[in-house]
C-alpha cells in the first residue's frame, strides 16, 4: 500500500495537466454520493455500525482495478498536517477531514480519483481531470460507481433516485464542479454580471476553498445545484457549455484588457512579478492574488507558457499545511509567511533564467527585473 | 466585521447568488465550520444556510403541526429510530428507510431544491440486472408450463436447463 508521503511526493496529475489546463479552466471534478442500502447513514450510525459500514465498503473499493498499489487509510491514522494537506489538494473535503475512527480515504495513486468513506454519506466518490473535462471525469467515476455495484448494495428508490443523508444530493448524487481563472473579468469589472448570469440559470458560484466571491486568487468554482429531476449527462452537458461561455468571456476581456490599454496590463503584472519574485515575508492572500497575474502574464506571453504550471503548483505548495509539510514540522503564521516567500522566491529564479527570450507585448515584465538580484536563502 | 450567527469577528465571507439575488453571509470561523461552509468542495450546507429548507421545514413542524401534539407530530422511522423532529434539526436523514417514512414531509422541500420531483438518470445496474432476470424467469416458467403441457419435452428440458442457470446467483 501506499505511503502518505508517496502519494504527496508528486504533484497530482491533474496540476499539471499540459495543454487542457493552460486556459480559464483549471480542473473539473465530479462526486458522485452514495450510501449503502442496509445501513443508516453516518452521521446518525452508531459506532460499531459505522465500522460495519467501513468493512463493508472498504474491499471493494480497495479492489478496484484503478485502486491499485492506491493510498487508503483511516482518518485516525493520520496526522491533522496530513489532512490538511489532503484538504488543500481538494482530496478529501474539510468536513471529511474532521472525522477521525470509522472514516477512511482511498486515493488513487496519480490523485485522480479519491473515495471518501463515512463522510456525509457513505461514499462519496471524485474524479478530478485538469481543464474542462466534466465528461470525461463522469464517465470515469460512473464506471467505477457500476463496478462497485456488482458487489456492494447502494440505496437507490426508483422516484427519488440515489438516497442520500441531505436531500440537496438526492437522485443522481452527482456534483459536477469547475475550477476557472478569471482575472480578466475581474480586471475589467465584469466578474458581477458574469457571475449574477451564471447563478440565475442554478449554478452555484464560490471561491477557492468556499471564501465567497471576492475571491482568492481570482479563482472561482462553478458547480450544479439541483441533483434530482435531470439525467447526469443533461446536468454536465449544461455546465459545460455554460464554463465554455465563461472561459470565452474571460478571453475575449483578456485580450480587450491587453488592446485598451497594455501599460496597465504589464504594469500590475510586472509588480505582482516583482514582489514575488523579492518578497521575505507574505501572507497567503497577498501571495495567491500576485500569482494570479503571474499566472495571466503566462497566458498573455509577458512569460513563458511553462508560467502557467509553474503557478499551478504554487498554489498548492503555499498553503499552509504543504508549508509545514515541507517544513516537517508546526509552524506559527509568522513562519509560514516567510517560509512561503522564501519557496516562491526560489521557484521563480528559475522562472527568469527560463524566458529571457521569451517574446512580449513590448513590455517584459522580467527586462525590468534585476539580472541577479540577492537573493540569500 | 461581526459574524451573523455570534457576535465574534467574522473571517469567512461568503456570497452566493440564490434565484439571481446576491446573497452575504459573514461568518467567524468556528460558525462557518459548524455550518460546513468552510468545506472546499462546496457541497455543504452553504445552500441550506443560504434560504434553502429552513423555512419549509420550520413551517412544517413549527406551524402546521403543533409542538404539543405529540400524537403523530412526531413520525419515527421504523428502522432507524430517526424523528421528524430529528429531521427538523439536523436537515439530514437517518437511512434510506427514513425516505420512506417521511416522503410527504419531503415533497414540499425538494420543490425549491432541485429542478424535478423524480429522478431522472442512472439506474444501479444490478437493479437493472435483477428487474430483467426477474422478467426473463417468468417468461420462461411460462413457457416451460407451455411446453409441459403440450407434452413437448424436449423442448421443456432445454427451458429447465436455461431457468436453472439463470436462477444461479
Amino acid at each position: 500500500m501506499m505511503r502518505f508521503s508517496t502519494l504527496i511526493k508528486n504533484p497530482a496529475d491533474w496540476m499539471t495537466g499540459g495543454a487542457a489546463a493552460h486556459g480559464a479552466v483549471l480542473t473539473s471534478r465530479i462526486r458522485l454520493a452514495r450510501n449503502l442500502r442496509r445501513q443508516p447513514f453516518p452521521g446518525w450510525a452508531k459506532r460499531e455500525q459505522r465500522a460495519l459500514a467501513l468493512e463493508l465498503m472498504r474491499p471493494s473499493i480497495e479492489a478496484l482495478s484503478v485502486m491499485k498499489d492506491a493510498f487508503s487509510q483511516e482518518l485516525s491514522e493520520l496526522s491533522s498536517v496530513q489532512k490538511q494537506v489532503l484538504v488543500e489538494r481538494h482530496l478529501v473535503s474539510r468536513e471529511h477531514a474532521a472525522r477521525g475512527e470509522g472514516s477512511a480515504v482511498v486515493i488513487e495513486r496519480r490523485q485522480s480519483f479519491s473515495f471518501m468513506l463515512n463522510e456525509e454519506d457513505h461514499l462519496r466518490m471524485q474524479a478530478i481531470r485538469p481543464g474542462l473535462q466534466l465528461a470525461t471525469a463522469y464517465e470515469a467515476l460512473t464506471a467505477l460507481d457500476t463496478e462497485l455495484e456488482a458487489t456492494l448494495e447502494f440505496a437507490f428508490d426508483p422516484s427519488l433516485g440515489y438516497l442520500t443523508t441531505c436531500p440537496t444530493n438526492l437522485g443522481t448524487g452527482l456534483r459536477a464542479s469547475v475550477m476557472l481563472h478569471l482575472p480578466g473579468l475581474v480586471l475589467s469589472d465584469q466578474i458581477g454580471q458574469v457571475l449574477q448570469a451564471v447563478g440565475k440559470i442554478g449554478l452555484a458560484v464560490r471561491g477557492l476553498y468556499g471564501e465567497g466571491t471576492e475571491s482568492l486568487g481570482h479563482l472561482y468554482q462553478i458547480s450544479n445545484q439541483s441533483t434530482l429531476g435531470e439525467s447526469e449527462e443533461t446536468i454536465i452537458r449544461r455546465l459545460e457549455r455554460v464554463i465554455g461561455q465563461v472561459a470565452q468571456h474571460e478571453q475575449n476581456a483578456r485580450e480587450k484588457l491587453v488592446e485598451d490599454d497594455p501599460e496597465m496590463v504589464a504594469d500590475k503584472i510586472g509588480r505582482a512579478y516583482g514582489v514575488l519574485r523579492h518578497a521575505h515575508i507574505i501572507d497567503s492572500k497577498e501571495a495567491l492574488n500576485h500569482l494570479s497575474l503571474l499566472r495571466l502574464g503566462g497566458s498573455l506571453g509577458f512569460f513563458a507558457a511553462d508560467t502557467i504550471l509553474l503557478c499551478d503548483s504554487l498554489l498548492m505548495d503555499i498553503q499552509p499545511a504543504h508549508l509545514q509539510l515541507h517544513a516537517l514540522r508546526k509552524l506559527s503564521p509568522e513562519e509560514r509567511d516567510s517560509i512561503r516567500a522564501q519557496i516562491v522566491r526560489s521557484r521563480l529564479q528559475s522562472l527568469q533564467s527560463s524566458d529571457t527570450s521569451t517574446p512580449s507585448l513590448g513590455h517584459p515584465p522580467s527586462a525590468t527585473a534585476p539580472a541577479n538580484p540577492p537573493d540569500e536563502l | 466585521m461581526k459574524c451573523d450567527f455570534c457576535d465574534s469577528k467574522a473571517s469567512v465571507f461568503l456570497t452566493q447568488l440564490v434565484d439571481g439575488q446576491m446573497k452575504k453571509v459573514s461568518l467567524c470561523e468556528t460558525c462557518a465550520k459548524e455550518r460546513g461552509v468552510t468545506d472546499p468542495t462546496g457541497f455543504s450546507l452553504a445552500d441550506l444556510l443560504l434560504g434553502g429548507i429552513t423555512g419549509e421545514l420550520g413551517g412544517l413542524t413549527g406551524g402546521q403541526v403543533p409542538a404539543s401534539s405529540s400524537v403523530g407530530g412526531n413520525k419515527t422511522c421504523p428502522a432507524c429510530g430517526f424523528t421528524l423532529e430529528d429531521l427538523r434539526r439536523v436537515r439530514r436523514f437517518g437511512c434510506a428507510e427514513c425516505y420512506t417514512m417521511f416522503r410527504e414531509e419531503i415533497s414540499p422541500m425538494l420543490r425549491g431544491m432541485h429542478k424535478g420531483a423524480s429522478h431522472v438518470g442512472k439506474v444501479p445496474e444490478g437493479l437493472m440486472a435483477l428487474q430483467f432476470k426477474h422478467q426473463r424467469l417468468q417468461d420462461l416458467r411460462s413457457r416451460l408450463e407451455h411446453a409441459v403441457a403440450s407434452e413437448n419435452y424436449e423442448e421443456a428440458a432445454g427451458i429447465r436447463d436455461e431457468i436453472h442457470t439463470l436462477a444461479l446467483p
